[in-house]
């Protein structure tokens, strides 16, 4: 075992583990942080996805170790300081962004992600960046408006509510 | 997985040192390694993180005018770096997976790993760019050998990969919607002294310069010239995606759109 130090939604951490853990089993086991869900292990369906150092990284496909030091914010860390909502997280209660909300971390880890490069996306963009990001329930058309509505734009236009 | 010794070194020297060890191999991006690895298929005693070497990042211009991408690069860096110096490299780039693959996956991986599906070793084939390792300069004709075959020796690191810039470029993916690679994917390249053509996805020995189209685009570089030539069907791979003659139809029409959007 091997000691490994993150910065986790703004909080020193550490712990001790071996070469192979995951930076998703770190969180999820070692933090106890199971908003970051583990969908398929195999890098394709992005439910796991959360910020390393800003960018969008699949949680199930690093090495804790190899981000020794990294700056990592998870879904939990994404609610406004009082504990409400953030603006992309509301939109996705607002617009029915989701059903059985196992994807919902990853999106809006990816939502949060792609706003923060891009703020006012097309719909064909956010289509594009959530290619890597499954979900079985919703369709994507709410996942999509949600997103679109988050970054301030009108959606009343969009496809399906 | 099995589990491992990780190592992380900070310079090309210790690296290449660690993997000089009995059972060791290197760690890019993980993007393709780590799946590998969970599924058993991989296993080492020394597992040697790339990530930390600083001389291994980033995009530079060298004195040749060839641009010079370090090894461990991610595709997310070389998608923005090489947007205005070489766009068709960056088209490429920018189009390899999805976003949290491309933050992590790096060029020297996909190089190594030289999957038959593969995007980046149509650019390094079709830009005549030459592979840079620990020990010595590949030109990417003598690099490719096979499906996930390359020159690289046990333990040989890319350190960077120099692609001369040509006047004109292009990358069509024919994208295989479950895995996000290419089913066909083609790169064409024209250079003063002559056009090179680059498929990946459909060659049962890995990617492959289309000679016959090179020839043809060479002197008359449009999309017509092209049309008139057929691709021979018996060395294309056949799976449930595509059949071999559907493989070898894509390799002309997707050669065809990357003429026509060249620039
Ligand atoms: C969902 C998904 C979609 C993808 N879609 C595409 C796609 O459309 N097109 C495409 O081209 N790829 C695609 N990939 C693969 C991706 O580009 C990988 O990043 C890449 O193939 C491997 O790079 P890596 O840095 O992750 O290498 P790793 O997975 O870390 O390593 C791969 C192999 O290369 C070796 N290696 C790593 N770095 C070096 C180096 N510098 N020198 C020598 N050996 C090295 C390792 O030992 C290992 O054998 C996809 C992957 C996923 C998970
Ligand atoms: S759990 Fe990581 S991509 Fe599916
Ligand atoms: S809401 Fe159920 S998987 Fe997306």
């Amino acid at each position: 075992m091997t000691q490994v130090s993150m910065t986790v939604n703004g909080k020193a951490v550490s712990g001790d583990v071996e070469g192979r853990t995951l930076l998703s089993e770190f969180l999820r086991e070692g933090q106890r942080l199971t908003g970051t869900h583990v969908g398929c292990d195999t890098s394709q369906c992005g439910a796991c996805v959360v910020h390393v150092n800003g960018e969008a990284v699949k949680s199930c496909t690093a090495l804790a170790l190899d981000l020794d030091g990294a700056e990592v914010t998870t879904i939990e860390g994404m609610a406004n300081a009082d504990g409400s909502l953030s603006v992309i997280q509301q939109a996705f209660q607002d617009h029915h962004g989701l059903q059985c909300g196992f994807c919902t971390p990853g999106m809006v880890m990816s939502a949060a992600a792609l706003l923060k490069d891009n703020p006012t996306p097309t719909e064909a963009e956010v289509r594009d960046y959530l290619e890597g990001n499954i979900c079985r329930c919703t369709g994507y058309h709410n996942i999509v408006k949600a997103i679109m509505a988050a970054s301030g734009q009108d959606v009343s236009q969009i496809a399906a509510e | 997985m099995y589990n491992f010794e990780f190592s992380k070194p900070s310079t090309i020297a210790d690296a290449v040192t660690a993997l000089g060890q009995e059972e060791a191999q290197a760690l890019g991006g993980g993007q393709t390694l780590l799946p590998t690895m969970k599924q058993r298929l991989a296993q080492m005693s020394t597992l040697v993180s790339l990530n930390g070497i600083a001389e291994m990042k980033g995009v530079c211009t060298n004195d040749a005018g060839e641009i010079c991408i370090g090894g461990a690069t991610t595709h997310a860096t070389v998608a923005k770096e090489t947007a205005d110096s070489y766009p068709g490299l960056a088209g490429l780039a920018s189009r390899i997976g999805d976003p949290a693959v491309r933050n992590r996956g790096t060029i020297g991986g996909s190089l190594a790993n030289n999957d038959p599906s593969a995007c980046y070793p149509a650019a390094a084939l079709g830009s005549g760019a030459t592979i840079v390792t620990n020990a010595r300069e590949i030109a990417a004709d003598e690099y490719f050998q096979g499906m996930f075959a390359t020159a690289l020796d046990d333990g040989e690191i890319i350190t960077e990969v120099r692609f001369p810039v040509p006047e004109a470029s292009n990358y069509q993916k024919f994208v295989q919607p479950a895995s996000r690679f290419a089913l066909v994917g083609v790169f064409v390249a024209k250079f003063a002294d002559g056009v090179r053509v680059a498929v990946t996805g459909a060659g049962s020995d890995g990617v492959f310069r289309w000679t016959e189209a090179e020839e043809a685009l060479s002197s008359d570089f449009s999309k017509g010239a092209v049309e008139g030539l057929s691709v021979p069907s018996q060395d294309m791979i056949s799976d449930l995606h595509g059949s071999a003659e559907y493989r070898a139809h894509l390799v002309k029409v997707m050669t065809g759109r990357a003429v026509a959007a060249a620039s």
